[in-house]
């Protein structure tokens, strides 16, 4: 899920105020393409490989990976969707609603599955994917893909390709989209 | 995504429980959340493990004082979905024949450590008087002649659903706007129907055009309130002019075979015959809640057809439940306050609290 969402929504929301553009349009599609190279090299090719974009925020970087990759290597790669609100460890204690659909294109058996986010933060998202993506079979291995690396980690998760590390303040707010990357602050309603 | 749930959250935040008492309380955006979350519990349903561990160490009793089949099967398959634990209640087998009231029985149950009521009962409001006894979630799963309104969700559920996978976007949520000027028409037993109560609401709050057709002793006393374009006795005449034909259960265990002549003419009259059927339009629905009085108000041959939904709604029922369990449970409140007017009180022999109707 994206972490603007989250961060943005009530109880705890507000208004993003930007303050820096850390990465331009171009800059973000250098590193979706660099990223997607070391996919490639990583894993000797593309096989069995599949792409999970989380919901939302992971979604429009999935995509471009998958065509990056296509053009690189011929191959299409399948993009799944994962929304995982129904495995937060957090419902009950903020509100938790389903932000998209989830579609996942067919068994993960086997598949070598690379997760796709936006920004990397506790982690705990991650760790619901991981739970979600179990239930939809046993993937041969799964990997993490991120735009931001922005540190303060919850659970012991790492990146396995990242677009920018970004040591940032835990009040403050990153903002990824295809336009580039902002950093900014939350300012209450 | 209307974000209604999340605004909504910040009250769950300090603590603050809701309820799904009836569809009046919840509006036409609560109503369109619940759809959208829906849709999420949809997928779940299709996958080869459909459970997802949401509610774990949750527990939901359905407290049943009414027969049902469906709906608590529904219930308690949701429940177990989103895997949180079940306790079932049935009030034949349980202390309140040996005379316990209701309110005891259930802040028995409640004193065990209980997050969800579901709550059918034969007096209109039991639901909601068990919301005031207890600091558990209660959804009303039928009270008396009064609302069922996750079954109404189930229906506009179903509607939407249909009418999306015919625009061609099956997994995109596709909003409520499908409903506005949708012809609908509620057949049959509508006087003693908490189905049709609650169904009014909601298609009246999303923007559908409502036409009853019954009987004239078949309809509620009075009308005021109800969302309701027309009130029709002529089947014939209404049905190629319908996009939905809603058939209502006879509901004789409340005595509506005193309200007619004979159940044969009943049937004669109103019943939905492959005759009938065939002055439907094409792309027209047939739906029933259940229990279907088969040859009564829907014939044999009319259930098998393509356009009859009624076992899609019963598949979707186990979403939609979940969709409400969850955004209780999960997030303390379903919806948004506010929203349609409550119905006129119905006048009459309504049963009302602590009378037992049909038992």
């Amino acid at each position: 899920m994206a972490e603007r969402e989250r961060r943005l929504t009530p109880p705890r929301g507000g208004v993003f105020v930007p303050r820096v553009q850390v990465l331009t349009a171009q800059d973000v599609q250098r590193a979706l393409t660099r990223i997607a190279h070391e996919i490639i090299e990583r894993n000797h090719g593309l096989e069995d490989v599949m792409l999970v974009g989380l919901q939302t925020g992971g979604v429009p970087l999935s995509f471009r990976i998958a065509s990056v990759l296509e053009e690189m290597e011929g191959t299409v790669v399948p993009v799944g969707l994962l929304d995982v609100a129904f495995y937060r460890d957090d419902i009950g204690i903020r509100p938790v609603l389903p932000e998209a659909a989830t579609d996942i294109p067919g068994d993960l058996a086997g598949r070598l599955v690379v997760m796709v986010d936006d920004v990397l933060f506790t982690g705990r998202t991650v760790r619901a994917a991981l739970n979600a993506l179990g239930d939809y079979g046993r993937a041969r291995a799964v990997q993490l893909a991120v735009m931001v690396d922005r540190g303060h980690r919850e659970l012991p998760i790492r990146p396995d390709y990242v677009g920018k590390n970004m040591p940032t303040r835990i009040d403050e707010q990153v903002d990824v989209s295809l336009d580039g990357v902002v950093l900014g602050d939350v300012v209450p309603r | 995504m209307t974000g209604l749930g999340r605004q909504g959250g910040a009250e769950a935040a300090k603590g603050g429980r809701r309820h799904l008492l009836s569809i009046a309380e919840l509006g036409a955006e609560g109503i369109e959340e619940i759809l959208e979350v829906s849709d999420a519990f949809v997928e779940v349903g299709r996958r080869s493990i459909p459970k997802v561990p949401s509610l774990r160490g949750r527990t939901v009793v359905t407290l049943f004082a009414e027969q049902s089949t469906r709906t608590r099967l529904s219930f308690e398959t949701a429940a177990k979905r989103l895997s949180a634990d079940v306790l079932s209640f049935s009030v034949d087998t349980s202390s309140l024949k040996k005379g316990e009231s209701l309110r005891d029985t259930v802040e028995t149950v409640a004193a065990m450590g209980v997050d969800a009521f579901v709550v059918r009962h034969t007096s209109a409001g039991a639901p909601a008087a068990v919301a005031r006894w207890v600091d558990a979630s209660v959804v009303n799963a039928g009270d008396g002649w009064h609302e069922h309104p996750t079954q109404a969700l189930l229906d506009c559920y179903t509607i939407r659903q249909v009418l999306t996978e015919r625009g061609g976007h099956p997994l995109e949520g596709s909003g409520v706007g499908c409903f506005v000027g949708l012809r609908v028409a509620i057949v049959g037993d509508v006087r003693h129907s908490r189905v049709a109560r609650s169904l009014v609401l909601a298609l009246g709050a999303l923007g559908a055009e409502v036409t009853l057709v019954a009987p004239g002793s078949l309809l509620p006393p009075s009308l005021v309130g109800w969302p309701v374009a027309k009130v029709s006795y002529d089947l014939d005449a209404v049905l190629p002019n319908v996009d939905v034909c809603y058939l209502l259960r006879l509901q004789s265990e409340r005595g509506a075979g005193a309200f007619l002549p004979s159940v044969r003419e009943y049937s004669a009259w109103y019943g939905l015959t492959s005759r009938r059927a065939a002055l439907l339009g094409d792309d027209a629905l047939v739906m029933h809640p259940g229990p279907m009085n088969r040859g009564v108000e829907i014939a044999d041959d009319v259930v098998a057809l393509p356009q009859s939904l009624v076992l899609r709604q019963v598949s979707n029922g186990v979403a939609v439940r979940m969709a409400v369990l969850f955004m209780l449970l999960g997030q303390g409140q379903v919806g948004s306050g506010g929203g349609a007017p409550a119905l006129a009180p119905i006048s009459g022999p309504a049963p009302t609290l602590g009378t037992v109707v049909g038992a």
